[in-house]
């Protein structure tokens, strides 16, 4: 398969998203219902509710503005409706949002009500919606794919195959010049020291290491034991996983053997060039996929061992699986199997291919599992109480 | 049929690829070499779970991936499972 080019929607500000959304973006808690509503009365638009943006303050504020608006600006989103509250901050997202040339559109709900609210949003999500319906697909280099991967309830034939196949696709594009982002903090505890080797330069290195420290700063300060009813989780191990270290071990096999690390980004920051990039952020699959999606990644590997079910609203979740039974009990939600590894029956070259395979079917426009089966997981990253 | 794979040659663990018996003569490979290697299981090891290669005492680190995994905390025989009850984190 010619894994060269991939059939891509090439937006406003020269980006290019395999996905074609139009979304009703919730600035807050307050107007998940009149998002909801205007989902429900103009078909083939989505809303994304989420608990949060009322009384957050300082670094967490920031990085929920940089989250939403991430996530309006990803060029798997054609057009954005914003509904918050009032007016103020809905239209900070939508100059966030704006800025890529895509239509954006903000209302707030106090001094009009719900139903005035959902009768103009529903207007414009209408408008926008006919309007991307026209937008065609067009041929576009694989280099101006952006690739992001996190695997979740692994177990250790994540590490021995469903990761490493991750980790060879990895290397393929990476020569390619795609753009590519790894992350998990804490899952790097015990393999830190093989992150820091791979890192391209001092400087590189010196930023993983900080944000590395940070992290085992925040579970230090909050734990209670040492971590092993959360990290490793309870169907790590009973998948068979011990300690965290093993996990790591097994989680960094997704960079492949040839990536180097390219660059360190904060939590939702996009990247500023080609190359693997590591991003500081949770462990959880639903909190990770939505901080790579709000940097601007358009496609997901994600590599499972007992079955992670997890997808997200606007990028394709492709899961990857070598686990002989989870590939058979939970069969709807595996993309690509690659439990013939466990017995050398298949190589880890030809999964790899396998993988990059799907990535461009799914590119091209085939429906992931998570996507088949509606999973929609969209969870903000908070750093602390509100105020 | 490979019973359990080991990552790197020095490894004190294999992790099984199918569910292995006890008394069972465990056939493994090496998976950067391709070196077979065989150990007779002294206990049912369920797939995904990992089969001790070596004897190892408390105080122990475990290599898998020729790496620090952990620390033993129970006496380990060669052939014996090897899971929470017998190896911790050395971290948190």
């Amino acid at each position: 398969m010619n894994i060269n080019e991939f059939l891509g929607y090439r937006r406003e500000n020269g980006r290019v998203g395999v996905r074609n959304h139009v979304i009703i973006l919730p600035l807050d808690d307050l107007s998940n219902a009149a998002c909801e509503a205007v989902a429900n009365n103009v078909k083939g638009t989505m809303a994304l509710p989420h608990p949060y943006g009322r009384l957050q303050f300082g670094a967490d504020l920031d990085l929920f503005f940089s989250t939403l608006i991430g996530t309006g600006s990803n060029p798997n989103v054609a057009a954005v409706v914003v509904i918050g509250i009032e007016d103020e901050w809905t239209n900070r997202v939508v100059e966030g949002i704006a800025k890529t040339g895509k239509p954006v559109v903000g209302f707030g709900i106090e001094k009009h009500g719900q139903h005035n609210t959902i009768m103009r949003s529903s207007k414009a999500a209408q408008e926008y919606v006919q309007w991307a319906s026209e937008k065609q697909r067009e041929v576009c280099k694989i280099q101006e794919l952006w690739v992001s991967t996190k695997c979740g309830e692994s177990d250790t034939t994540s590490g021995i195959a469903s990761n490493p196949t991750a980790g060879n696709a990895f290397d393929k594009l990476y020569a390619k010049g795609c753009t590519l982002v790894f992350g998990e903090t804490t899952e790097i505890t015990g393999g830190e020291h093989l992150v820091a080797a791979r890192c391209v330069d001092q400087k590189v290195r010196d930023g993983f290491m900080f944000m590395f420290n940070r992290y085992q700063d925040v579970i230090n300060r909050h734990k209670t034991s040492d971590l092993s009813d959360s990290q490793p989780t309870k169907g790590n191990i009973a998948g068979g996983l011990t300690t965290i270290e093993e996990k790591a071990l097994g989680n960094i096999q997704k960079i492949g053997k040839k990536c180097i690390v390219d660059g360190i980004l904060d939590k939702a920051e996009a990247p500023t060039g080609p190359g693997l990039w590591f991003m500081d952020s949770s462990s959880a699959a639903a909190e990770m996929v939505t901080l790579v999606a709000a940097a601007g990644f358009v496609v997901h590997f994600f590599p499972t061992g007992q079955g992670n079910v997890i997808g997200n609203p606007i990028i394709p979740v492709i899961k990857l699986s070598a686990n002989p039974n989870t590939v058979r009990t939970m069969v709807e939600h595996i993309d690509v199997d690659v439990s013939g590894l466990l017995q050398n029956k298949l190589t880890l070259d030809k999964a790899g291919d396998m993988l990059l395979e799907m990535m461009i079917r799914t590119a091209n426009g085939r429906n992931t599992c998570a996507e088949a089966l509606g999973h929609r997981e969209f969870v903000l990253t908070r750093l602390y109480e509100s105020a | 049929m490979i019973d359990f794979l080991a990552h790197e040659k020095g490894d004190l663990v294999g992790v099984a690829t199918v569910d292995i018996k006890s008394g069972q003569v465990a056939k493994g490979v090496y998976m950067d070499s391709q070196e077979p290697v065989e150990v007779k299981a002294v206990m049912d090891i369920p797939l995904g779970h990992k089969i001790a290669l070596a004897d190892m005492k408390v105080g122990d680190t475990v290599l898998k991936y020729s790496t620090d995994i952990g620390k033993v905390v129970a006496p380990i025989r060669k052939g014996e499972y090897v899971h929470i009850h017998n190896l911790k984190t050395k971290r948190w």
